[in-house]
């Protein structure tokens, strides 16, 4: 028989019980439909992930006081207080291919200014910094050097602060009080969103670094160092030569930090997304197979149900294959036409998902394939029993039969 | 030209269930080209066995079966399916008709399995709404099974039969369940078809249906015990003619009663 006509006489068969049909359709529908929607907010997540990961630069590597172990963050890391601001005039001194670095040193304090107060990030950083994490000023300048070096009580705020103290004003050239000190400020940064780690960006007023360390903090170690490499090629090199020359400084002590480049970073906050993404798909896909047995069960009783029918066509001249075929390309039909419907059904909660619960869902086309085919596989190896079973009948057993 | 049918001592045995049961116990038989068989008997003497062989359903358990000269116990299952579909025409005791199917469909199912023939969807429709012109019943292509009378159902039964042109036309109690008048107008096909040179044999339990056929054969426990030619056959048209006639008198009667 040609196939053209197996393909109708299986449409016919599975038409003549719509009802049943799309019941057993229903199973791989939900089965496809929740592998759809997990990888949706699973791959959503990473991409935006991967865009906070981006956020914080380019070409960027972090230099951090404690020890790294590659196996992850042990619980002393960054908590080491020997990183000193002289470690990151060597670095910019004598490493090559370095096209900006920072200094960093954090602090969270109430600030006022406006007769208004705010608890928020001061942070003390290097005259590059605006540079090597991407942030350019929305208006106002950075500090600069010379800034630096004298102490100058200068600030550059972000869009949250400016915000909450001067709701109704420019706050260029305003003063702003941090710990009792008069600050100017003299920038205000672009608005940044929020971070990898969930916090606001904009939530931040910078400072000089050695302000901050000599009026504001009083500390004489720094929390990081960002340095931005000149290519993406020279990062593995710049890692490198940061960690001899500290090594060097460090005179054969026990190395008490830890070097990172963006893209580890970037690996560690992924990480924990894949591990979600893969349970929740592996959970999905459990519900795909309970599917597939569904469509086994169903063909199972029809090939019973319709053993007269198998009789009639192998009287009548059917080969064994031409009943094989029909009932396989049923079971495939019944999974597919489920695997697209769900596709479908799976894009449309990840769009409702999208909507009304604000997470980023990004539908990943590969998927939509691996469903319609894994649907499809489901199919023929769900329905090969029931249709070897229906081939093998003999056509006088199976025209007596009752 | 050698006989369309050729069955030399051939003998079923069914061993399925407690004690073998020989339900054909040696039948020889020669069917020529254009013959017309009934083949009687009592219930239980082995007909349906017989037939269920003759259309290559059942394979015998002893004995040769020459069809158009091939010899069957050579042939695998496909290869006996392609033959069935080609070479017979099986109307089933029952009907067996596809549910749920339209008669149209029905009759199109043999050329769906036809193998040798590359014939297109619009022929095969064609073809099919023939044999139901055929039968009488083109005008009822689109009714289920269950829309349609016994004798309706049986008469698509036959045009699927036919649709194939088989060389051989086999047919297990067709007027089986059906009333006399019914009866002598699926008789009626079967001689127009006979007429045209297919080659029919047919069970039945009634007589005068096997007085529409040219040859009867009477089997008993399993052994052809008679086989003669019918001396005054009937005619189904003049049959028919006869009973419209009854009937028409039986009103002319039953009108001034009333
Ligand atoms: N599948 C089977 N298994 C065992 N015995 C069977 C089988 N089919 C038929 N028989 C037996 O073989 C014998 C002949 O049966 P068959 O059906 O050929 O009779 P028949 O002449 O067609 O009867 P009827 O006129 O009632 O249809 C019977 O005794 C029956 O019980
Ligand atoms: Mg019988």
């Amino acid at each position: 028989m040609r196939f053209s006509n197996t393909l109708r006489v299986a449409l016919r068969a599975l038409m003549r019980n719509t009802m049943r049909s799309m019941l057993t359709a229903l199973g791989m529908i939900i089965g496809v439909g929740a592998v759809i929607t997990m990888v949706s907010i699973g791959n959503g997540a990473k991409v935006q992930v991967e865009a906070q990961v981006a956020s914080l630069g380019q070409n960027l590597i972090t230099v951090m006081p404690g020890s790294f172990s590659s196996g992850g963050m042990r619980g002393g890391f960054g908590s080491a207080t020997t990183l000193t601001p002289e470690d990151a005039d060597a670095i910019a001194a004598e490493v090559p291919n370095i096209d900006g670095l920072s200094p960093e040193v954090r602090d969270r304090t109430q600030v006022l200014a406006n007769g208004l107060n705010w608890s928020t990030n001061v942070n003390g950083v290097g005259p590059d910094y605006p540079y090597v994490r991407n942030w350019p000023l929305a208006s106002g300048a950075m500090f600069t050097d010379q800034d630096v070096k004298s102490l100058a009580k200068v600030a550059v705020i972000g869009k949250t602060v400016a915000d909450q103290l001067f709701p109704n004003e420019d706050p260029i050239g305003q003063t702003i009080r941090i710990r009792n000190l008069p600050f100017r400020i003299v920038g205000l940064l672009t608005p940044k969103g929020f971070s990898v780690f969930g916090s606001d960006e904009d939530d931040t007023v910078i400072i000089p670094y050695s302000s901050h360390m000599r009026r504001v903090s009083r500390r004489t170690n720094i929390s990081m160092i960002r340095i931005q490499a000149a290519s993406p090629e020279k990062i593995d090199t710049v890692k490198l030569g940061v960690e001899d020359l500290l090594t060097q400084r460090r005179r054969g002590r026990e190395p008490d930090f830890t070097v990172r480049t963006q893209e580890e970073l970037a690996t560690a906050a992924t990480q924990a997304n894949k591990t979600m993404t893969g349970l929740l798909a592996g959970i999905a896909g459990v519900s795909l197979i309970v599917g597939g047995i569904g469509i086994m069960n169903i063909m199972l009783v029809s090939v019973t149900e319709r053993t007269r029918e198998i009789g009639i066509r192998l009287a009548i001249g059917a080969h064994s294959g031409d009943v094989l075929t029909q009932f396989l390309i049923e079971a495939i039909l019944l999974s597919s036409l489920g695997g697209i419907i769900g596709v479908a059904a799976g894009v449309g909660a990840s769009q409702f998902i999208s909507n009304y619960n604000g997470w980023p869902v990004v539908v990943p086309t590969v998927w939509i394939f691996i469903s319609v085919a894994g649907s499809a596989f489901v199919g023929i190896l769900s329905g090969f029993y029931p249709a070897y079973k229906a081939a093998q009948l003999d056509p006088i057993d199976a025209l007596r039969y009752e | 030209m050698p006989p369309v049918v050729q069955i030399k001592d051939i003998h079923k045995i069914y061993d399925s269930g407690e004690i073998p049961v020989h339900a054909v116990r040696g039948v020889s038989l020669d069917i020529h080209k254009g013959e017309f068989v009934a083949l009687m008997g009592a219930s239980g003497s082995g007909k349906s066995t017989l037939m269920n062989m003759l259309g290559c359903l059942d394979r015998p358990t002893k004995g040769t079966y020459l069809l158009d000269g091939i010899d069957i116990d050579k042939l695998d299952r496909n290869e006996l399916a392609d033959l069935r579909n080609q070479k017979l025409g099986f109307v089933f005791q029952g009907f067996n008709l596809l549910s749920r199917t339209t008669a149209l469909e029905n009759v199109e199912l043999p050329m769906l399995y036809g193998r040798h023939r590359k014939v297109s969807t619009a022929e095969i429709r064609e073809r099919a709404m023939h044999c139901l012109d055929i039968v009488g019943l083109s005008q009822r292509f689109d009714h289920f099974p269950n829309q349609l009378s016994g004798g309706q159902q049986q008469r698509v039964a036959i045009a699927r039969g036919l649709v194939n042109s088989p060389q051989v036309l086999l047919a297990d109690e067709p007027t089986g369940n059906l009333d006399s008048k019914t009866s002598v107008e699926v008789m009626g096909v079967f001689q127009k078809l006979n007429e045209q040179g297919i080659t029919i044999v047919m069970v039945t339990h009634e007589l005068d249906i096997a007085h529409y056929c040219k040859r009867n054969l009477i089997l008993r426990d399993g052994v052809v015990v008679r086989d003669e030619a019918v001396k005054d056959r009937l005619i189904a048209e003049q049959e028919m003619g006869k009973l419209k006639q009854a009937e028409a008198a039986a009103k002319l009667t039953a009108a001034p009663a009333a």
